[in-house]
């Protein structure tokens, strides 16, 4: 670990997105700075380094800020100094352009599917979000098994960008599956991810960054405590 | 001996062009394979799969979609003037970023403007002119003549759908998005766009692309107004 690495990553425990981030550097032995924010009331340093979104994660290189958790994993892998760790993102322009579909697709199938049967205004919107979000997992099943090329990565022997994509929803995914009662990864039905998510559990890295579930599953009931009293008191 | 490189694409798809430029800044010879998105062909749904849309590349045997991605592999596969800068820094904040920007923050109220109608065109076209501001912002700050430097670039192609569309933004929707001596940065980018050498030798005929827009108009309509309702 380099001493003057200087990182700081403006971010909130429970953001999946601020999760990734932290993944990157864990895996590839980097240390960083962690900021806390407080999403209710944003700091000045979040607007002046994110003014476009707004948002975190944010990650501050010697001060200057880098936006967008893939954005952010991409230029920690390709600025780190290559005796940290094997890179996330293969050499080969073909296995970088497949890893950067997958990763796409976790972000705008999966992510996107879960988030609706979460957030879903009404029973039948949040059902197809749960059913496309099952969908989504038994393809990356497949984009596993494919990837993988019988090694116990997406990235092959070793963690790569789609592991870390992924990886960063875990807690929320596990939380998912004790506050619903349903299995995500069903050791049945897609028994390589079932693998997978018991592996990569296991990392270091990941047992770094990754937010304990039951704090997660305290959080998400909070969170749909707080919806239910507002559509509530909107209805009044 | 080089392998043939292939691009599937359709006319008027943004996303096929994204990719087509990518092809012809980085001075590649490919051939066009036109797809009928109404009577999609064996190839697409053997190539794609999961999303059985256009683009995909075909490099020799390899498979590539999804246009972002595409232009990535473009740049990185083969010789050519670089579409993202070298530096890693400018790499992650003006290249990626905006690029992001472009497909994630700005399409979606751009489309949904262009095809809806009454209050929640409104809306997005609100929406939509923010965004604006922000590119105006950005071009202003950077001064450069397009996104991520002098020349075109990976943020540039993620979107051109702008400089593509602009032109007949008032009469396919009915509404304009920017006064004619409003944010000038922005206007100009969409010039420099629309003049580039090799930009200009794969755009669509500017007429056939309106004629294009025009037939699939209430299809559009029809596809955002359900994709409102699941908000």
């Amino acid at each position: 670990m380099a001493a003057g690495d200087d990182l700081k990553l403006i971010g909130a425990w429970p953001s999946p997105f601020v999760t990734r981030v932290k993944l990157a550097p864990s895996f590839k032995g980097l240390s960083f700075e962690n900021v806390e924010e407080d999403i209710s009331n944003k700091s000045e340093l979040l607007l002046s380094s994110n003014p476009v979104h707004k948002k975190v994660p944010v990650l501050l290189h010697h001060g200057k800020p880098i936006c967008e958790s893939v954005v952010i994993v991409q230029y920690i892998d390709a600025w780190a100094d290559p005796g940290t760790g094997p890179s996330l993102l293969s050499s080969d322009p073909h296995e970088r352009a497949v890893a950067r579909f997958w990763a796409a697709y976790i972000d705008d199938k999966l992510v996107a599917s879960w988030m609706q049967s979460f957030r879903g205004k009404t029973e039948e919107e949040k059902s197809e979000g749960t059913k496309q979000m099952f969908a989504a997992v038994e393809t990356l099943e497949g984009a596993l098994r494919e990837c993988s090329k019988g090694e116990g990565y997406f990235g092959g022997e070793s963690v790569g960008l789609v592991d870390v994509s992924l990886g960063s929803l875990l807690s929320w995914l596990k939380a998912t599956e004790m506050m619903s009662g349903a299995k995500i990864f069903d050791p049945v039905k897609t028994p390589l991810l079932a693998a997978w998510v018991e592996r990569f559990g296991e990392l270091d890295g990941a047992k770094t960054a990754l937010p304990d579930v039951d704090r997660v599953v305290e959080f998400a009931k909070m969170r749909q405590a707080q919806a239910a009293a507002a559509a509530a008191a909107s209805e009044n | 001996m080089a392998e043939p490189v292939k691009l599937i694409g359709a006319v008027g798809s943004p996303f096929t062009h994204r990719a087509e430029a990518a092809l012809r800044l980085k001075g590649v010879p490919y051939e066009l394979i036109h797809e009928d998105l109404d009577n999609k062909s064996e190839l697409l749904l053997r190539l794609n799969p999961l999303n059985k849309t256009v683009p995909v590349l075909l490099h020799g045997d390899r498979a590539i979609c999804e246009s972002l991605v595409i232009v990535q592999y473009i740049d990185e596969a083969f010789d050519g003037p670089p579409l993202l800068p070298e530096e890693p820094y400018d790499r992650a904040t003006t290249a990626r970023f905006w690029a992001h920007f472009m497909e994630h923050k700005f399409s979606m109220p751009f489309w949904m403007a262009l095809w809806l109608d009454g209050e929640p065109q409104k809306g997005f076209v609100r929406e939509a002119r923010e965004n604006l501001a922000l590119l105006e912002e950005h071009l202003q700050a950077q001064g450069k003549k397009f996104l991520a430097g002098d020349s075109v670039g990976y943020p540039d192609l993620a979107g051109s759908y702008i400089p593509l569309m602009l032109d007949m933004f008032k009469e396919l929707s009915g509404t304009s998005l920017m006064g004619d001596d409003e944010y000038p940065a922005v206007r100009q980018w969409v010039k420099e766009y629309n003049s580039d050498e090799a930009v200009k030798s794969c755009l669509t005929n500017k007429e056939q692309l309106a004629a294009y827009f025009r037939v699939k108009k209430d299809k559009y309509k029809m596809m955002v107004k359900a994709m409102l309702k699941q908000q």
